[in-house]
C-alpha cells in the first residue's frame, strides 16, 4: 500500500474558502425540477403524472433497463408538469416539476430503522438498487452494478474515496467530519457483501480534521480490524479511481478492464453514506452534499441539498455574488473536471458536487497565450496514466488515429486535465484527446453496428 | 580515335540487348486493359471525392465496367456524365439526379442568440463534446465550421453564425453531412427550390422562446399542399421530394418563413 501514484500535478487548492464552514441543510422554497436522467445510462421512466401528489422519498421515475436508476422525489407537493427544461449540462431534458408544499412529509417506511442482521446480501443490493444510488463522484454509474461483480470472493479492497483532490471542493471533507459513523456503517454493509475484502478510507493529507475524526470514529467500531484510514499525499488526480487503485492495490490496469477485475471497488464517501441511509433507513438518494464556492461568491459554504433545487437559489443562500465582482465563469464541479454552465437557473442533479463561480476565466486567458508545442515534456512527466500527450497530439494533428490508438495507447487517457494544466504553451491537450477518443469510439460502434 | 569507335560499338550493343529485353518482357507480362474502363474514367469528373462509395474515380470506373456500380452512380457528374458513361457501356442511363447540400437551419445571429461564449478548439465536434449547448436552440447550427473544413470545393461558408452552401460550387459529395455533429446537412435534388430550413423537434412555444425563425409545427403547410408532399413529424415539417412540384404555396403560408427557396435566399 503506497500513499500516492506516479505523476500528477499540484494545483492551488483554494479550499480555505469553504473548508471550515459546517454542512447546512438547505430547504428550498420554490418549485423543484427533477431531471429523470441523472447519471450514466438510459433515462428513467416517469411513473407519476400531472396533478399527482408526491411525498419525500417517493420514486417518481423508475429505472428503464440494466444501466439506469430510479429517481426519487426530494420534496412533498403536487406534480405540476412533466416537461423539457434546461438542465445543468446546458441541454434540454425531460424533468418532473413539483410544486413544493414546504412540509417535506416523508413517504411511508422511510426513516424506520431496519434490523441489519436480518437482511441478506441480496436484500442489501435490492435496497441500493431501489434507492436509485449512483456514484456521487461525478460519473454517475449505478452503484448496485458496482456492488454485484461476477466474483465477490476475488475482491480484495473496498476503497472509500474521500481524497477530494479537485480544487475548491470541500463538501466531502465536512461530510467525513460530521458523519464519520454513517460512512463507517456504510463500509461495514459493503464489507458484508465481500468476505475477503479489506476496507480503506483514503483521505488526502490536506484534510487533517477529517482524518482525525474518521480515525476517532473507527476506534469505537467493532469492525476496526477490517477497516483502516489511509492519509494520502495531496496531489491531483489522487481521487481518480485508477490513481487510488494504483496507490492502494499497487496495480495498473488497461481501460478495457473494470476495478472489480483487479479486485477493487472504489466508492465515493458520499455514495457510501447514501448506501447506509438506504439500507438502514430505507431512504432513497434524493439529497447529497454540495459546495458553493469560488472567488465570486460572498459567503462560500457546504450544503446538504435535495435534487432539483435551482442553482440560483443556492447562490442566493450564500449571499449571492460579491459586490464589485462580475461573474465570468460558472462551473458545475471544480475547475479541473467540472464543466461550464450556461445559466444559473438550472436544477441540481445527484452528480453535482460543487458549484464554482469564478471572477476570472482562466481558459480565456490561456487561449490568448496559446503557442506551438515547446517539446519540454512536462505533460509526459505528469500524466498519471504514463502516456505521452505531446506525441498523441501530434498524431491527432496529422490524422494518424491508428498510431494514436495502438502505438500511443491514446484511449487510456482519463481526461484528468493534468497535461493541459502544466503545458507552458497553453495547448488544449485534454480537449483534443476527448474529441479524438469520442471519434475513435464512434467509428468502432459504427463498425460493430455494420457487422 | 579508337576510343570513339569502341564507345560507339559498346553503346550500340547495350542498346540492342536492352531493346530486345524490353520488347520481350513487354510481350511476356502484358496486361489486358479494358478500353471501356479507360473511356469511362475519362468521362468521370476526376475529383476523387469518394461520394460514390468507391475509393476514387479509377475505382469507380473499374466498378462500372465490372457491373458493380450503376452508370449513373456518380453523384457529382449528374445526368450529363451518366449519359456519356452509358454511351460507352452501351446501356440506357437511368435518371441520375445531381444533389446538393442543404443546411436545415436558419438560426443566424439576427433570429437567435448564443447562450454561452465558447472558448476552445474552433470545431463543432469539439464544442458538442464539451457537453453544453452553445446555441440557445439545442438543434441549431453552431457556426464553428466543421463542414467548411471538410468541403473539398470550398462551397460552404459561415455567414452570421450559420453555415450556408453555395449551390453552384457544391458537388454533392456529402462529406459535410457526415461532419456535422448536429446532423443538420441534407442532400437535396439540385433542381428543388423548396426546402424546410429548420431542424428543431421541440414543440412550438419552446421553439419560439429560442428562435424567431424556427418551425413551430403548425401544420399550415400540410393543409396548403395539394400534392401530399409535406408532412409534420415530431413537430417538424419534412418535404417528400418525389411528390413536391415546387409550387411554393407552403412557403407563402409558412408563418415563421422557414420554408425557403434556397436558390433565391441562400446564395453566398
Amino acid at each position: 500500500m503506497r500513499v500516492t501514484f506516479r505523476g500528477g500535478v499540484h494545483p492551488k487548492g483554494f479550499k480555505e474558502l469553504s473548508r471550515r464552514v459546517p454542512l447546512q441543510k438547505f430547504d428550498a422554497k420554490g418549485e423543484f425540477a427533477i431531471p429523470i436522467s441523472q447519471g450514466i445510462g438510459k433515462p428513467a421512466k416517469p411513473v407519476v403524472s400531472k396533478g399527482d401528489s408526491v411525498l419525500v422519498g417517493q420514486i417518481i421515475a423508475e429505472a428503464d433497463g440494466f444501466v439506469s436508476s430510479n429517481v426519487a422525489s426530494s420534496c412533498s407537493g403536487t406534480v405540476k408538469a412533466i416537461e423539457k427544461r434546461r438542465t445543468i449540462s446546458g441541454l434540454s431534458a425531460e424533468c418532473v416539476v413539483i410544486e413544493n408544499d414546504g412540509l417535506y412529509t416523508p413517504v411511508d417506511g422511510m426513516g424506520k430503522k431496519n434490523n441489519l442482521e436480518e437482511l441478506s446480501n441480496a436484500d442489501i443490493i435490492e435496497k441500493v438498487k431501489y434507492a436509485g444510488i449512483i456514484g456521487l463522484g461525478g460519473a454517475g454509474f449505478p452503484t448496485y452494478l458496482k456492488l454485484s461483480p461476477k466474483n465477490p470472493e476475488a475482491i480484495k479492497y473496498i476503497i472509500a474515496n474521500g481524497a477530494e483532490c479537485e480544487p475548491y471542493i470541500t463538501c466531502n471533507d465536512q461530510l467525513m467530519q460530521s458523519e464519520s459513523d454513517g460512512i463507517l456503517e456504510g463500509m461495514e454493509i459493503i464489507l458484508r457483501l465481500f468476505p475477503n475484502a479489506e476496507g480503506v478510507v483514503a483521505i488526502e493529507d490536506n484534510k487533517p480534521e477529517a482524518i482525525e475524526s474518521m480515525k476517532k470514529a473507527l476506534e469505537k467500531r467493532p469492525s476496526k480490524a477490517k477497516i483502516s484510514v489511509l492519509p494520502m499525499k495531496t496531489k491531483y488526480p489522487q481521487g481518480g479511481e485508477r490513481s487510488l487503485i494504483a496507490a492502494i492495490a499497487e496495480v495498473n490496469y488497461p481501460i478495457t478492464k473494470l476495478p472489480a477485475d483487479v479486485g477493487c471497488i472504489v466508492q465515493n464517501v458520499g455514495t457510501i453514506y447514501a448506501i447506509w441511509r438506504a439500507v438502514e433507513y430505507n431512504e432513497p438518494l434524493f439529497r447529497h452534499v454540495l459546495t458553493v464556492t469560488g472567488d465570486a461568491v460572498k459567503n462560500p459554504g457546504n450544503f446538504i441539498v435535495p435534487d432539483g433545487v435551482l442553482v440560483s437559489e443556492l447562490v442566493e443562500a450564500c449571499g449571492g455574488i460579491k459586490e464589485g465582482v462580475t461573474l465570468r465563469k460558472a462551473l458545475a464541479g471544480g475547475p479541473m473536471m467540472g464543466f461550464a454552465m450556461t445559466s444559473l437557473d438550472v436544477p441540481v442533479v445527484k452528480t453535482t458536487n460543487a458549484v464554482t463561480l469564478l471572477a476570472e476565466d482562466e481558459v480565456e486567458k490561456a487561449e490568448k497565450q496559446l503557442t506551438n508545442c515547446l517539446h519540454c515534456g512536462r505533460c509526459t512527466t505528469v500524466c498519471p496514466q504514463g502516456l505521452v500527450p505531446q506525441l498523441m497530439a501530434d498524431a491527432v494533428h496529422v490524422g494518424d488515429l491508428e498510431r494514436y490508438e495502438y502505438k500511443l495507447y491514446g484511449l487510456e487517457c482519463i481526461s484528468c486535465g493534468s497535461c493541459t494544466y502544466v503545458c507552458p504553451a497553453k495547448r488544449p491537450l485534454t480537449q483534443i484527446f476527448k474529441q479524438t477518443k469520442a471519434e475513435i469510439m464512434a467509428a468502432k460502434r459504427a463498425k460493430a453496428g455494420a457487422k | 580515335m579508337s576510343t570513339v569507335i569502341i564507345t560507339a560499338v559498346v553503346i550500340t550493343l547495350v542498346g540492342a540487348v536492352v531493346g530486345v529485353g524490353l520488347v520481350y518482357t513487354g510481350k511476356k507480362f502484358h496486361v489486358d486493359v479494358d478500353q471501356r474502363e479507360v473511356d469511362v474514367r475519362a468521362c468521370l469528373p476526376g475529383n476523387n471525392c469518394g461520394a460514390c462509395g468507391f475509393a476514387g474515380c479509377d475505382a469507380m470506373a473499374a466498378a462500372i465496367v465490372a457491373g458493380d456500380a450503376p452508370t449513373n452512380g456518380c453523384p457529382v457528374g449528374g445526368q450529363s456524365v451518366a449519359d456519356k458513361i452509358s454511351d460507352v457501356m452501351g446501356v440506357a442511363a437511368g435518371a441520375a439526379e445531381k444533389r446538393v447540400a442543404f443546411v436545415r437551419c436558419k438560426g443566424n445571429c439576427n433570429v437567435t442568440k448564443n447562450q454561452a461564449n465558447y472558448i476552445g478548439i474552433q470545431d463543432c465536434r469539439s464544442a458538442t463534446l464539451s457537453g453544453i449547448s452553445i446555441t440557445s436552440c439545442d438543434f441549431g447550427c453552431l457556426g464553428l465550421g466543421s463542414c467548411v473544413n471538410v468541403c473539398p470545393e470550398h462551397a460552404i461558408s459561415v455567414v452570421d453564425g450559420v453555415a450556408v452552401v453555395n449551390r453552384d460550387k457544391c458537388i454533392g459529395c456529402g462529406l459535410c453531412t457526415k461532419a456535422c455533429p448536429k446532423g443538420l446537412i441534407d442532400l437535396i435534388p439540385v433542381n428543388n427550390y423548396v426546402a424546410v430550413q429548420c431542424s428543431n423537434k421541440d414543440r412550438g412555444p419552446q421553439v419560439k422562446k429560442v428562435c424567431t425563425a424556427g418551425c413551430i409545427g403548425c401544420m399550415l403547410c400540410t393543409k396548403q399542399c395539394e400534392f401530399d408532399a409535406i408532412h409534420v413529424v415530431n413537430n417538424l415539417a419534412y418535404i417528400d421530394y418525389s411528390k413536391c412540384t415546387q409550387c411554393g404555396k407552403c412557403a407563402e403560408k409558412c408563418p415563421a418563413k422557414v420554408i425557403t427557396l434556397p436558390h433565391v435566399s441562400a446564395e453566398v
